[in-house]
């Protein structure tokens, strides 16, 4: 392995982002990102569940058979989701009421399970927590990011703070409302793309 | 009785697209979306292990794990609640259905086995198989609503992958900005369906 520690932990963010260039973990990205107190909590989740399960798989690497490893990894990743889901519960009731399944589906999110399978599996735990760690703030930063413009747009407020003052309220600003459905989601990363593709232009996809 | 079934058929399909309006699955579904025909093969193969796996675990959920449910074992029992333990059952469940599946179309059914191909193990990390059993058990459905959701939204989720796989063997004749080409445009695309699946949120069932 030539990768040091560092690029380990820093390629995720731009280079391999797990949502622009992997493509895993979409459905949860796109469906949380109303508000940026719902996202920041689902992004803590994932990193924490991210982190254990590479440590644990990377631990147990060498005693799983490989025709069985799929169910083992998927048991690991859905206890460690049971612990997550049980903390949200008793710490942010309300948050984890507004997440609903999307908690639970933390254990199909593809970004676990692929670096599970691509990256734990080969690597020892030391740079397989590196690894936790960096692709899940790849996928917060993307979250945080489409959460930002969805809220303050939407509803002119962050972390619901006003932010711009709204027509209703005497102010000025006027929601857009298409911000708050679910497609603005996929444009906003799909523009993401864009802009990342642009500027890393050895990412475009070639057709 | 059959009314409520039908309604509950139509709001899985358009008004509650797993894909459109709950995100659900979305990797494979952006990932196979390239040709009709292997789309057509994994939108089979969703609608056909959400069939099967959705009465399973509500069977599970009402049976074993919901507040109370284990009284039938022994009365001591009337007051455990195992609902924490939801997501590993159904998991589990999900895992060990594929398998059974995939085991049975390969003895009695080789010709569809062999159309479904890779996308039969797959299916087993799809999210829209995991997310419609939490919504089965969120919104407590029972066994025949249970039943008629699970179809419903399996082909709600085919629907959607076929459409977007034929917009995209469409695509192949336009001119993309280099940056949006492959993955940024099918965002949009997926965009511009869901924009127009939300016209079936104001049928009123």
């Amino acid at each position: 392995m030539a990768k040091t520690n560092r690029d380990v932990l820093i390629d995720p963010l731009f280079n391999n982002n797990p949502i622009a260039l992997q493509v895993l973990g979409i459905c949860s990205a796109l469906a949380v990102t109303t508000k940026m107190e719902t996202s920041l909590v689902m992004s803590a989740a994932l990193i924490g569940v991210l982190t254990f399960s590479n440590l644990f798989v990377s631990l147990l690497r060498s005693g799983i058979p490989s025709n069985i490893r799929i169910i083992v990894q998927l048991t690991i990743i859905a206890s460690l989701v049971i612990v997550a889901d049980q903390i949200l519960k008793a710490f942010v009731y309300d948050i984890s009421k507004q997440l609903s399944v999307f908690v639970g589906l933390i254990i199909t999110n593809c970004i676990v399970m692929g670096r599970a399978e691509a990256f734990a599996m080969q690597n020892g735990p030391m740079k397989s927590v590196l690894d936790g760690i960096g692709n899940g703030l790849g996928y917060s930063l993307i979250l945080m990011g489409t959460a930002l413009l969805r809220e303050l747009f939407g509803s002119g407020t962050l972390f619901g703070k006003t932010m711009f003052p709204l027509v209703a309220d005497g102010g000025w600003y006027l929601p857009n409302g298409l911000m708050l459905y679910s497609p603005a989601a996929f444009f906003i990363i799909g523009l993401f793309i864009w802009a990342l593709r642009t500027w890393k232009t050895d990412q475009v996809e070639e057709e | 009785m059959l009314q409520e079934y039908f309604n509950l058929a139509i709001k899985a399909i358009f008004v509650e697209n797993l894909a459109l309006a709950f995100f659900l699955g979305m990797c494979s579904f952006l990932a196979v979306s390239k040709k009709v025909e292997t789309a057509m093969g994994l939108g089979m193969a969703v609608i056909f292990v959400q069939a099967v796996t959705l009465p399973v675990n509500n069977l599970i959920y009402q049976h074993l794990l919901k507040d109370g449910a284990l009284a039938w074992v022994h009365p001591s029992l009337a007051n455990t609640d195992l609902t924490f333990l939801g997501f590993l059952c159904y998991i589990g469940t999900i895992a060990a259905m594929v398998q059974l599946v995939e085991m049975f179309l390969d003895k009695y059914a080789p010709g569809l086995y062999n159309a479904l191909g890779v996308f039969l193990p797959l299916i087993a990390v799809n999210c829209a198989i995991l997310g419609g059993s939490l919504f089965m058990v969120e919104r407590d459905y029972n066994l025949g609503e249970s039943v008629v959701f699970g179809v419903g939204s399996g082909i709600g989720w085919a629907l959607a992958v076929i459409a977007l796989a034929s917009i995209r063997e469409r695509l192949r004749y336009s001119n993309v900005p280099v940056g949006l080409r492959g993955l940024g445009i099918t965002f949009m695309i997926t965009g511009l369906m869901a924009i127009g699946f939300m016209a079936f949120g104001g049928i009123q069932l």
